[in-house]
């Protein structure tokens, strides 16, 4: 004989641990099942985009730090490109290669988080975040001795970077690579294995190959339903297409193959980061003619790169002046936060904020 | 077998339990007697000579010391170092303020030859309250007058004082911090050991002096 229950509408947010800043579900719950999930966004809606409208277009790369605050330098690599593409700006070489190395280290800080708070959603209370967190934070302190700050960076400007590394950031740097493999060892041996994370992360939240290209999902969370895209090899920008590095693929698409995948591409990001220490060469950072107000022609442009979330781009209408006439940000977050409810159909509450810290979502980036 | 991952995740967690710590004990530190005298670069005995209580406290390792987090020269911070004989009075860091902030009041100054290369300032107001710390002001500077500072330990009471104003300014200590300005960098400059007083060694740009600016402006006209 089975209890028959009543279906109970919670919300769970805006303000909850586990919500990854201010996100609202509205969740309907038959016992311990999940019956439907309702996301409800804009607690941190700060109008960027218009914003954008009246700044000029180095002032606009300090609004997108703020966007995704997790990974601010791929947001300014993104922004910088199309300003660049807009205007018709070569950027110089040296500065190419510094901002490939700012993004790729800010994708291994980047995912550090997002594993450390999947493992803390799991209930693993603060250790393994924190070993995670210190990881990043050596990767902050590269960025201070870059830029000056931490997280809101604001490095790049259209052309290149702002100002060359400082002498002290090689030695950092290739102190960071040397220790990083064992330190993502230590993750491993502590993570990959134990029983307990698997209990709770395989087969839950498991996302098809075609529901993922139904609503345009990418990034890791793509990639570890098996779909082969990654834009820095598919539509490489910057100096991609003289690197190589391998794509990891899942076979699955639950939550322990996203929380593998970003593990991988911890990995596959030191080699890139190796590559790029190889190829960099002495010369400016920046053309000297890119003058400050960039003035480019009416046109528009949209040049997509691959961010730690995911596909990014900012789409820039110019009417000639010296800011932009429209900026439309096209946000990795948002777009793969569209499937949480297929993916939490039918498992139980704790599974809930298990599958929403594997989507790595970034409030800031899902609202701008 | 089950349990053979946690038995290996929790050796993990054992060897950082006796490793190296990682943590800035920001802002006091206990330390024991070593690291005391170390601290106060004396031998233990004078220690004990001049600071008895310290040296007490340090015998059963409850001695307080400072410690700081590393900090880098280009770190953005607060209490801009603004060098006044160095700015012009030309308003471009009000100009790319992305925020609007910077509030700059001039006339035309007393010694000035012809009108448009001499202000005095009445009015420069920041506005610390709602500054981001993107620095853009200080890369639009044309003459290195304004610089970001190093600060970070700015707490204020009252609103009305998170508006710096020009005596601020002007007395605050100059530590200013390396973004955008690579003349300072290539010494050895830490700005949290010393100051700049000389405000000739910030600037890449010379400010022009009196004589060249009437050569400029009146003699060749």
């Amino acid at each position: 004989m089975s209890l028959r229950t009543e279906p109970v509408t919670m919300n769970v947010g805006p303000i909850h641990p586990s919500t990854h800043g201010v996100f609202r579900m509205r969740v309907t719950f038959d016992g311990e099942e999940i019956v439907d999930v309702e996301p409800v966004i804009g607690y941190l809606h700060r109008g960027s985009e218009k914003l954008a409208e009246e700044r000029t277009y180095t002032q606009v790369v300090t609004l997108t730090d703020r966007m995704d605050y997790v990974a601010s330098m791929t947001n300014n690599q993104s922004y910088i490109l199309s300003v660049e593409k807009l205007a018709g700006i070569t950027p110089s070489p040296r500065g190419v290669w510094l901002r490939m190395i700012a993004a790729e280290l800010q994708r291994i800080a980047s995912h550090a988080v997002a594993n450390g708070f999947l493992i803390n959603d799991l209930g693993a209370w603060h250790t393994p975040l924190l070993y995670m967190l210190r990881e990043r934070e050596k990767i902050l302190e590269m960025f201070e001795m870059l830029c000056g700050a931490r997280i809101t960076n604001s490095y790049l400007r259209p052309g290149g970077v702002f100002m060359d590394a400082p002498d002290q950031f090689w030695p950092a740097l290739n102190r960071f690579l040397d220790e990083m493999p064992n330190r993502i060892d230590d993750i491993e041996r502590l993570l990959t294995t134990n029983e307990i994370v698997l209990i709770r992360t395989q087969n839950v939240g498991v996302l098809k190959k075609e529901e993922c290209l139904n609503a345009s999902i990418t990034g890791p969370v793509l990639r570890a339903s098996g779909v082969d895209w990654d834009l820095r090899e598919k539509n490489p920008y910057d100096y991609y297409d003289q690197i190589e590095f391998s794509r990891p693929l899942g076979e699955i698409g639950d939550n322990h193959d996203r929380f593998l995948i970003r593990i991988f591409e911890m990995r596959e990001s030191l080699k890139i980061l190796r590559q790029c220490i190889e190829n960099i060469e002495p010369g400016p950072v920046r053309p000297k003619e890119v003058p400050f107000l960039v003035r480019p022609p009416k046109g528009d442009s949209y040049v997509p790169i691959e961010s730690p979330k995911g596909e990014l781009g900012f789409y820039l209408v110019s009417d000639g002046g010296i800011s932009p006439f429209r900026c439309h940000v096209r946000a990795p977050s948002l777009i793969n936060l569209t499937l949480l409810k297929e993916m939490v159909l039918g498992d139980k509450i704790a599974d809930l904020f298990v599958t929403f810290g594997s989507i790595d979502v970034n409030m800031g980036e899902v609202d701008r | 077998m089950f349990g053979l991952g946690l038995i290996k995740g929790l050796f993990v967690t054992f060897k950082n339990l006796i490793g190296p710590t990682f943590t800035v004990q920001y802002p006091n530190k206990k330390v024991g007697l070593i690291k005391a005298s170390k601290y106060y670069n004396k031998n233990p005995f004078s220690l004990f000579k001049s600071r008895p209580l310290e040296g007490f406290k340090a015998i059963v390792g409850q001695a307080v010391i400072k410690e700081f987090p590393d900090q880098f020269p280009r770190f953005r911070g607060q209490e801009f170092n603004w060098f006044e004989d160095r700015c012009t009075g030309c308003a471009s860091c009000a100009k790319y303020c992305p925020l609007g902030i910077i509030e700059i009041e001039t006339h035309p100054g007393e010694n000035n030859i012809q009108e448009g290369t001499s202000y005095d300032i009445d009015v420069f107001d920041i506005d610390i309250g709602r500054c981001m710390f993107c620095g853009i002001c200080v890369e639009a500077c044309p003459f290195d007058a304004l610089h970001m500072g190093s600060g970070f330990e700015r707490a204020i009471e009252k609103r009305e004082d998170l508006v710096i104003s020009i005596d601020e300014l002007r007395s605050a200590e100059k530590r200013p911090s390396t973004w955008f300005r690579p003349q300072i960098e290539n010494s050895s400059y830490k700005p949290r050991n010393e100051e700049i007083e000389d405000s000739h060694d910030v600037g890449r740009h010379e400010k022009p002096s009196k004589e060249e600016l009437t050569e400029r402006w009146v003699n060749e006209r």
